[in-house]
């Protein structure tokens, strides 16, 4: 190989630069990151059991907003014949009560964007602007 | 070991079975997909609207102002000091720009530079959901004009369309010039379109429009204009009853007594 010996050391180069993210979040500890939402310790249950807010808590959403908006109906039945009300503010933020630590945890983790905040209100956030 | 052909085919089956396993068990524990309360008819049989005394609005000086407080107050409406990027859900204009038709040499001493409170007409042909691309705007069963800001892309077609100047357009983000911040109702964000929706969350739950409510004077009458028995129909009766440009088609369901 001609000029190997520039080459190589090259290439090394190259590579070491490339791959930097990769070893600088495993030396940093980040690869072992995981979101941690996090649940009111007063409140017990959901709206919907677990698996099923966790997977499908965007449908649920976009249900409730169209059933209000749309037809204005403004109560749900759960699976288990309990009745709450559509609302983001009022139902989930009741217990949710900070978005950056619940939402945002899993949607940051992700690269998840929405813009539910750019109108909604949750509860933190205006006792946060009172201030 | 020797495979022939046959052999091959079990083992092959048996594989493709057992690597279906997984998700065929997936379809059948499939959790229910959820389902809401059945639609009642909510809007089916009424027809809301709203008549105006003017000889009770005239009579009570600067009365206006509280009903388009109460308003702007529960609809988190902000207030930007320039006129052109103003958000008016209930606002006030002259007599003679609100009823331009109804302008003749001999009323003029009488009504001029009266002011006349205006919102949204709620028109019964709304020529403003005809214009939207996206359904943002529609008119309910019950009369309403209704707004989906979820769904607004801010073309601002219905605000060309609306001949009233009813819907205004947020040009920034109005939540920094909101007063007081109404947890009840949500903002508004930059490129939304907005107008008066005669408080149709608050007729859900049974109470009168703010704007109603906060009027000291009774001079806003709010009701069923289907129901003949209702406070609205009666008081139509023995006065002269105006509606803002009926000749443009659109019904106005906002009527002014005068």
């Amino acid at each position: 190989m001609y000029d190997g010996k520039k080459i190589i050391p090259g290439l090394i180069i190259f590579l070491g630069i490339v791959t930097y993210p990769i070893w600088h979040n495993t030396v940093s500890g980040k690869t072992g990151y995981v979101p941690k939402p996090k649940i009111p310790a007063d409140k017990k249950e959901c709206v919907e059991p677990k698996a099923l807010i966790r997977v499908n808590h965007k449908d649920l959403l976009d249900d409730w907003k169209m059933s209000v908006v749309r037809s204005g109906i403004r109560t749900y039945q759960a699976s288990n014949k309990k009745i709450y009300t559509m609302s983001l503010t009022r139902t989930c933020m009741n217990c949710h009560q900070d978005r950056k630590e619940f939402c945002d945890q899993c949607h940051n983790y992700m690269g998840v964007k929405n813009d539910c905040w750019d109108c909604h209100m949750y509860p933190k956030e205006l006792k946060a602007e009172v201030k | 070991m020797e495979l022939n052909r046959r052999g091959f085919l079990k083992i092959a089956g048996l594989t493709f079975l057992g690597l279906a396993a997984k998700p065929g068990w997936e379809v059948v524990s499939q959790i229910k997909p959820m389902e809401s309360s059945p639609p009642p008819n909510y809007f089916s049989g009424k027809k809301w609207g709203m008549v105006i005394d003017l000889k009770k609005c005239w009579e009570a000086e600067e009365g206006s102002m509280e009903s388009i407080n109460a308003c702007h107050r529960i609809h988190n409406v902000p207030s930007f000091q320039s006129i052109k990027e103003e958000i008016k859900w209930i606002w006030t204009i002259e007599y003679e720009k609100t009823f331009p038709e109804h302008i003749h040499d001999f009323n003029e001493d009488e009504y001029k530079g009266r002011s006349v409170i205006v919102l949204c007409n709620q028109c019964d042909d709304p020529p403003c959901t005809k214009y939207c691309p996206t359904r943002a705007t529609w008119k309910r069963e019950d009369g309403i004009v209704m707004m989906d800001f979820h769904r607004c892309i801010g073309c601002r077609y219905c605000m060309a369309g609306c001949p009233y100047g009813a819907r205004s357009f947020n040009w920034r983000d109005p939540r920094p010039f909101i007063k007081k911040v109404n947890l009840e109702f949500p903002t508004r964000t930059k490129g939304v379109v907005e107008k008066c929706n005669f408080c149709e969350e608050r007729l859900i739950q049974g109470l009168l429009p703010a704007c109603v409510e906060a009027c000291k004077d009774k001079a806003l009458i709010f009701g069923d204009l289907n129901d003949p028995h209702s406070e609205i129909r009666k008081a139509f009766h023995g006065r002269h009853v105006l509606q803002r440009q009926p000749k443009l088609g659109t019904k106005p369901k906002v009527f002014y007594i005068v």
